[in-house]
């Protein structure tokens, strides 16, 4: 049988993801560019049993959908900038309460209202650093209508392997533009569900670490009785503030994430090997770089693209080794140098790193990106 | 930038625009087999302001998603034809509405004008269907997708109602632009 | 046979973090009560919080319980509510963190009428930071933050409620503790959002500050204050100046959010 095919924007393209993924709770509030998001899942989730809410604010909807997984749900919220600001405060509540779930923040300029309609790719760092204290972050970067419906269905994994929230940050331009999808089949892609307590009710412990860094998360209703808060806690869910329990409980957190990198970090090589100079780029600048790549190499230019998919955690390994052999990076990004900051952290000085910024609400012309390779080469 | 086929169409939110480039590129990338982008850039209005949705066709991959060198370019309003003609090629399409866009941009196109609106609003009967009078007649100047896939690519999006209106409006684009290119 | 409260707390919880003298533990032996009369299941039953002194009660409850950020328990209890409805969802918390960071939250849990218990424990202080006044401190009093007494109007708790949709709104008082379990089986039973107004004291950052020289002066003023709403009836505007209504309040039969969305989803399998 031929699979469904349609011509998508990349926004229905997230929320068909959720639902392939087994979402069946949303919470959210009206953000311009990521609205579509919430109008879809209004429309396909009581068809299939689950629960969609419009929320009062940006603040309720996260929190609503924390309360939603902790019945067991899989469950997804969608924002953008200002929202994800205000959404912060429970995100790190996620973090803390190792509750999973999805967030999906569409890009757009920034800060505070700035440019509602515009694209950008200024949050990255707020994916990180967005909420206070240490914590772990994994935010993916798709660069096309097929990638978002794909890394949507993998941020669902991520969140309930490693029980952490997982962020999909498309620029507005991936968000918006429409291009075909192919719909895997039921079965095709991998979809992970939240691993269940073994134990009887009497003696689960919600952060038991005898299950090793990602404990077991049972749900409310099933018979389990537990503590969740967002005070630092110990492995029965209860606040304690003993020092080496707080230290070791924040470091596990973390920890879960970044003993697992290689699981989790994805990118892809684009005529890398023999390149001197490399893009490293994201989400619709990626695409961008590519063109430009093409048409250096037609002009005898080596020049190769690393096209980010997970931005957290970031490839910093691979990075360091191709930035032995390279003459020069190129980091077009619709933000002030957020990326370029983190290749320079990582490659050790072994290559120079030449931004190109744009936050006027313009994508990077493969133009700009190919002058910028013919003075750099 | 060889290999893509490049449309804009552009004028005030509301004129409904966007759909129409959807329209283009479903038809291309659902009914002709090519591949498509399309994308778009607008105010906060949702009705008035200058908008335009982006339309990219090819046999092959397409990068990047916008608009390079314009191809063919669809201006409903003055505004739209000034804020977005700078980059259409030389010897482009520039599709017009004659009533509206009084002043054309200097330049060697291939200018084509007719009162797109007026058509849409006097001889098909509702204003609302303007984007299909005009999409039919970026169909006929382009002929970048088959006259047949565009009919049934906006057949698939118009509710059963208004089957006949839209079919009346494409056609009528279509052969107007066909008269006025000669 | 004395009542078995041991049965609702967590083994090992106690003692709790609450003051001498401090009435949220009355509340929490109301709750315990309303709980049992009810004959709610324990597996089945969340509870839910913000933050504050209030807000510490969950842990101390033998039931699924959430204690979440600051303001947020009504979200938070939404999603919960909504994802299983089967549940039975109670909020508790203070006045400041219900009625100021949480009162959006609490005004559109009251306009939905989703199906929920929230006992608001009203002290007219934030306790757990020291003292500072809150939307429901009188005006004119001492707070850390007010050293010039309060310049603020203070909200009516119970007003509110009404105001923004709630269909039970009940008000009763930590003095009047037998009265409480019986406000909050009603509040329990009652299909719709409900709202169980608790005034209560806080003698360690509210009384000290206001000339209250003991517990039993604070728990003395409630005595004093509080109104049944049957009593108030039959008493003039001179009679009732200064007083505080107690009792139900406010009591309508409107559709209920969990069950008008069961509805949405009929309509769309329907029409899928």
């Amino acid at each position: 049988m031929a699979k469904k095919v349609a011509f998508m924007q990349g926004n229905e393209a997230a929320a068909q993801g959720a639902l392939y993924a087994g979402c069946k709770f949303f919470a959210g509030y009206p953000i311009t560019p990521s609205t579509e998001v919430a109008e879809v899942m209004s429309g396909e989730l009581p068809k299939v049993g689950g629960k969609f809410i419009q929320m009062e604010d940006e603040i309720g909807a996260m929190a609503a959908v924390i309360g939603a997984a902790l019945t067991g749900k899989k469950v997804l919220t969608a924002t953008s900038g200002p929202g994800l600001s205000l959404k912060q405060e429970s995100i790190g509540y996620a973090c803390i309460t190792e509750v999973p779930c999805v967030i999906i923040n569409v890009m757009r300029g920034g800060p505070s209202t700035g440019m509602p309609t515009g694209p950008s790719q200024s949050d990255v760092m707020c994916a990180k650093w967005g909420t206070h204290g240490d914590h772990p972050a994994i935010c993916l970067v798709p660069a096309s209508v097929q990638e978002l419906f794909e890394e949507t269905v993998r941020a669902f994994n991520l969140a309930e392997k490693y029980r952490t929230p997982v962020m999909v940050m498309p620029d507005e331009i991936v968000g918006h533009m429409r291009e075909r999808i192919v719909f895997p089949e039921p079965g095709e892609l991998e979809v992970i569900n939240r691993t269940q307590p073994t134990v009887p009710p009497e003696q689960y412990k919600p952060y038991d670490t005898q299950f090793g860094d990602v404990p077991p998360l049972a749900a409310f209703g099933s018979g389990y009785r537990f503590h969740v808060t967002g005070l630092n806690k110990m492995a029965d869910g209860f606040p304690t503030t003993k020092a080496a329990i707080v230290q070791a409980e924040e470091e596990r957190q973390v920890r879960k994430v970044e003993a697992n990198r290689a699981d989790i970090m994805k990118w892809e090589e684009y005529l890398v090997d023999d390149a001197e100079v490399v893009v490293v780029a994201f989400g619709s600048t990626s695409r961008s770089a590519r063109f430009a790549v093409n048409e250096a190499r037609k002009q005898g230019i080596k020049a190769g693209l690393f096209r980010l998919i997970t931005f957290w955690p970031f490839p910093e390994e691979r990075l360091l080794e191709i930035s032995k052999k390279v003459k020069a990076f190129i980091t077009p990004e619709m933000n002030l140098g957020m990326c370029t900051g983190v290749v320079k952290g990582c490659i050790e000085g072994n290559a120079p790193v030449h931004g190109i910024f744009r936050v006027d609400g313009e994508p990077i012309n493969p133009n700009e990106i190919l002058s910028k390779m013919k003075e750099v080469k | 930038m060889s290999g893509r086929y490049e449309l804009r169409f552009s004028g005030a939110g509301g004129q409904g625009l966007i759909l129409a480039g959807v329209i283009m590129a479903e038809a291309a990338s659902i009914y002709d087999g090519k591949q498509a982008v399309q994308s778009q850039s607008y105010g906060p209005e949702a009705r008035g302001g200058a908008s335009k949705s982006e339309v990219v066709i090819s046999e092959g991959p397409i990068d990047y998603p916008k608009a390079t060198v314009v191809d063919a370019l669809l201006a409903l309003t003055q505004e739209a034809c000034d804020k977005y003609s700078h980059d259409l090629k030389e010897g482009g399409v520039l599709l017009i509405d004659s009533d509206l866009v009084t002043k054309a941009p200097a330049g060697n196109y291939n200018v084509v004008s007719f009162p797109i609106i007026n058509t849409a609003k006097n001889e098909v009967g509702r204003e609302i269907v303007a984007n299909i009078v005009a999409l039919g007649a970026m169909v006929a100047l382009t002929g970048v997708v088959s006259k047949e896939s565009a009919e049934k690519a906006v057949l698939a999006r118009v509710p059963e109602a208004f089957v006949d209106l839209n079919k009346k409006a494409f056609q009528m684009g279509y052969e107007k632009a066909m008269a006025a290119k000669k | 046979m004395a009542f078995d409260y041991d049965k609702y707390i967590r083994p090992g919880k106690l003692p709790h973090i609450w003051c001498p003298g401090c009435g949220h533990g009355i509340v929490m032996k109301g709750l315990i009560r309303a709980i049992d009369a009810v004959g709610l299941e324990k597996n089945n039953t969340a509870i839910v919080s913000g933050i504050g002194c209030a807000s510490r009660l969950p842990g101390y409850m033998d039931c699924c319980t959430l204690h979440t950020a600051h303001g947020r328990a009504a979200a938070f209890a939404t999603g919960v509510k909504m994802a299983r409805p089967e549940m039975n969802v109670i909020l508790v918390g203070g006045d400041g963190d219900g009625t100021a960071i949480g009162g959006n939250h609490f005004i559109h849990a009251c306009r939905r009428n989703i199906d929920m218990t929230y006992i608001i424990m009203n002290n007219n202080i934030y306790g757990m930071t020291g003292g500072q006044f809150s939307p429901c401190t009188p005006t004119g009093a001492k707070a850390s933050t007010t050293p010039y007494g309060n310049p603020d109007p203070a909200f009516d708790v119970a007003k509110l409620a009404i105001g923004a949709g709630a269909t039970f709104v009940a008000r009763g008082t930590a003095y009047h503790a037998t009265q409480i379990d019986k406000l909050i089986v009603e509040a329990i039973q009652h299909k719709g959002f409900s709202v169980v107004e608790i005034l209560d004291d806080c003698p360690t950052t509210y009384g000290r500050r206001n000339k209250f020289r003991s517990v039993i002066e604070m728990m003395n003023r409630l005595k004093e204050v509080a109104v049944p709403v049957k009593a108030a009836e039959k008493m003039t505007p001179e009679q009732l100046e200064g007083k505080i209504l107690t009792g139900v309040l406010h009591k309508v039969e409107k559709p209920e959010y969990t069950a008008e969305y069961a509805k949405v989803i009929e309509r769309a399998q329907a029409a899928k």
